[in-house]
């Protein structure tokens, strides 16, 4: 990358920032999703889609992909900018977070030039929406040992089984799909591929699924004789394996690409923080609890400690002894101190923790309750926490497998 | 919110740190920091003269009194990689009694002292009392002003690190009501004033000092006019290099840890393929990498006014339960081995437990931070 012109990249920033200011809307009159993961609703799904939409054409998000496939052809700090001046203003999140934090950059590094000019653009524009069918009903941590078979037909596979945790399953144009293509392998990963599947085409029916928070927004989806054109492989047959692995690192942002913006929205420390600060127990706030204060300051300390830890990666001096353990790690920690903190919310809140979304009486409406719930799902999806420690211990800290 | 502060690195630390790294690395092997435990003296009289002609006494010591004129910033990567090998050694006990004597040193003792400091004499600060609550002004001991102006010391200071091979302490006490400074030579104590303590790191020479009966000449006391603010410096300044020997120290535990669990069987599988271990051990990791970034934080934003201070308690408080988390793991870990005397967890533990007793633990500074930042 050739260097940046501060002046350019400061006038870059001024105008998003001028740009969100004037086009994020307040209060659309219903309530948004949190994140990517619980978009329940057609009036949800049709305004983020738009404002997705809006985002990319303004020049805000993949400002850095290639201009040939609809990017801004920008070095990755003039994205970084744009998503800073999106946070600051709070705009709602990405819808297509899929396509631009997963699939778009896989695409981006291994697809083939005819899957480049036919998929990202889409993807920025959010015309073309992407999920996932990785999990399996009956293999969820275990990827490895997916069933789901594609077998090959001349021009194109004939898939039969069923995915589950489809997020944006309802809405989406295509699915990035990892089926077994060969079930006598010896190494069951051996037998795997990976493809760009149409989700708009016979024998594909996805069923939603209700989450522990009352919500829609996943789906199973099942494949009857579903036909997944040749052309869509990503990687060599039976090579979907390594692709997928590839496609976890870009998921939990332990490899950069993704196309820039947000697609969560969850409180961080400073919310709560703020909650703690206008909550009042007996008529006394609660931070003179000093049992309460002490766990506060805990959290603090935490959600500064990540931050730091991201300023920290940039620093190549100080991770010189383990250089990948910091991004391995991050979702590990993120999530679970999300999880934590979410539930410190809910206590915070004393006896009208008891209440949920919608009672008049709720605090914030339930938000915290919901929060916390929903935090799960960052804990489970994208490879439980169980699952990232045995990454972290093998990978980072180089113990044997379990 | 207020500023909780960032990472900055500068190629000082940077090259401080590479050489450290091989340093400490080459000079204190844990057989040696074992044989050096058993040592009346405790530490290798050849690596503190390398360390002089390193000239790591001086880098927080401006050029005008000998020394390299960085900061503290550039001598925490320094005392990191000796606490990640257990080092022994007057180090740290010197670089505070420089950063006191800066603090509140008038221009002549700064002239005197700090020179000969940088070349390489031992020196401590007294700060430590038996009832402390850690709060830097919490001082007992006191001086009184005679009749032909000399200042009557009387108290006792404890914990004073490396006091038998300083040739200056610097000691807390209280004159006119107010904290106050004084610095001693080893010829101001009277015979027996000083007692070597038995403490729980092994590698440390620690010493109580009784002031009943020592007399100096009023040019020993420091500026009192600053003596308030250079307390509150040093209680600071301890905690981070405090910090930067935990975070080394839990680094090394970790890997010390690793090793066992890559290596020793049972039931037939490597142990450290166990959930059971794998995960905590992990725990630890993640724990470890938030207290190295608290630490170079802390060291970054230490000179700014409300950030440095905020930083350097999150930094000790993280490095406190790191440290203490990693250790603690390492002696179970080990199982039987792990309750021997032989094994280095019970070292990293014994040091952890120092650390946090000294200048404020984790809970300690997490009160404090509530009062800084709720």
């Amino acid at each position: 990358m050739s260097d940046i012109d501060p002046k350019d990249l400061a006038a870059f920033a001024e105008q998003a920032d001028a740009w969100f200011a004037e086009n994020v809307v307040r209060d659309p009159g219903f309530m948004l999703p949190l994140t990517f993961m619980e978009v329940g609703t057609d009036q949800q799904f049709h305004f983020l889609r738009d404002w997705q939409n809006r985002v990319w054409e303004a020049g805000y998000l993949g400002a850095a992909w290639p201009k040939a496939y609809g990017g801004g052809g920008l070095p990755q700090a003039f994205q970084a900018a744009a998503t800073r001046a999106m946070r600051k203003h709070h705009g709602p999140i990405m819808l297509n977070a899929i396509g631009i934090n997963w699939a778009g950059p896989l695409i981006l590094e291994m697809g083939t030039e005819a899957q480049k000019a036919a998929y990202l653009k889409g993807i920025l524009s959010a015309e073309d929406i992407w999920c996932q069918g990785f999990s399996e009903p009956g293999h969820g941590s275990d990827l490895g040992s997916a069933q789901t078979r594609a077998v090959r037909n001349g021009d194109h596979y004939v898939v039969n089984g069923s995915k589950i945790w489809t997020t944006l399953g309802r809405y989406a144009k295509y699915m990035i799909l990892l089926a077994r293509t060969d079930p006598s392998t010896e190494r069951k990963y051996d037998g795997l591929s990976f493809f760009l599947m149409p989700m708009k085409a016979p024998g594909i029916e996805t069923v939603p699924i209700r989450k522990l928070t009352g919500e829609h927004g996943f789906t199973q989806t099942f494949f009857t004789d579903a036909k997944a054109p040749a052309e869509g492989l990503v990687g060599p047959e039976g090579g979907g394996w390594k692709v997928a692995m590839r496609t976890l690192e870009y998921e939990r942002g332990a490899r950069g690409g993704q196309a820039g913006g947000y697609v969560s929205v969850g409180a961080n420390a400073f919310d709560v923080f703020e909650l703690a600060r206008r909550t009042k127990r007996g008529g006394r706030p609660v931070l003179d609890d000093p049992l309460v204060a002490d766990e506060m300051v805990g959290f603090l300390m935490e959600i500064q400690a990540l931050q730091l830890n991201g300023q920290r990666t940039q620093v190549p001096e100080l991770i010189a002894d383990r250089p990948q353990g910091i991004p391995l790690a991050s979702k590990l920690m993120g999530t679970e101190m999300s999880r934590r903190l979410n539930d410190f919310a809910v206590r915070l809140t004393g006896a009208r923790g008891a209440y949920y979304v919608d009672d008049p009486d709720a605090v914030d409406n339930g938000l915290w309750a919901r929060n916390y719930l929903n935090s799960f799902s960052a804990t489970i999806g994208g490879g439980t926490s169980q699952i990232q420690a045995n990454i972290v211990g093998e990978h980072v800290l180089g113990l044997p497998k379990s | 919110m207020k500023d909780l502060g960032r990472i900055g690195f500068s190629e000082d630390q940077a090259t401080l740190l590479e050489v450290a790294t091989d340093f400490c690395h080459r000079r204190s092997p844990v057989a040696t920091v074992r044989r050096l435990m058993e040592d009346e003296l405790g530490h290798d009289p050849a690596v503190w003269a390398e360390m002089g002609d390193l000239g790591w006494l001086g880098v927080a010591i401006p050029e005008a009194y000998g020394g390299s004129g960085l900061g503290l910033a550039e001598v925490v990567p320094l005392v990191e990689q000796m606490g990640r090998r257990l080092m022994a050694g007057p180090f740290v006990s010197t670089t505070l009694a420089a950063q006191a004597l800066l603090a509140a040193g008038t221009e002549a003792q700064k002239l005197e002292h700090l020179p000969r400091i940088a070349d390489g004499e031992a020196a401590t600060v007294a700060l430590g009392e038996p009832d402390t609550d850690w709060e830097p002004d919490s001082i007992a001991a006191s001086a009184v002003r005679g009749a032909d102006g000399r200042l009557a010391l009387s108290g006792r200071k404890v914990l004073v690190t490396d006091a038998g091979i300083a040739r200056r302490l610097i000691v807390a006490v209280r004159l006119d009501g107010a904290p106050a400074l004084v610095l001693l030579t080893p010829e101001d104590l009277p015979e027996g004033a000083l007692r070597r303590e038995t403490v729980i790191d092994e590698t440390r020479r620690s010493f109580s000092l009784a002031l009943d009966g020592i007399t100096v000449a009023a040019d020993r006391l420091l500026d009192p006019e600053r003596a308030g603010a250079a307390l509150e410096h040093l209680h600071l300044a301890a905690n981070l290099l405090a910090a930067a020997d935990m975070v080394g120290g839990t680094q090394a535990c970790i890997d010390y840890t690793l090793d066992y669990l890559r290596t020793r069987t049972q039931f037939g599988k490597l142990i450290g393929s166990y959930q059971a271990l794998k995960h905590p051990i992990v725990d630890a990791y993640t724990r470890y990498e938030q207290a190295r970034s608290h630490l170079y934080s802390a060291a970054h934003c230490f000179n700014e006014q409300g950030t440095g201070e905020i930083a350097v308690r999150m930094s000790k408080a993280s490095a406190d339960v790191a440290y203490s988390f990693a250790a603690d793991r390492s002696i179970q870990f080990h199982g039987g081995f792990g309750f021997t005397w032989d094994c280095d967890a019970q070292l990293y533990r014994r040091r952890a437990i120092w650390h946090a007793a000294q200048f404020g633990d984790a809970a300690f500074h997490r009160r404090k931070l509530a009062r800084l930042l709720l």
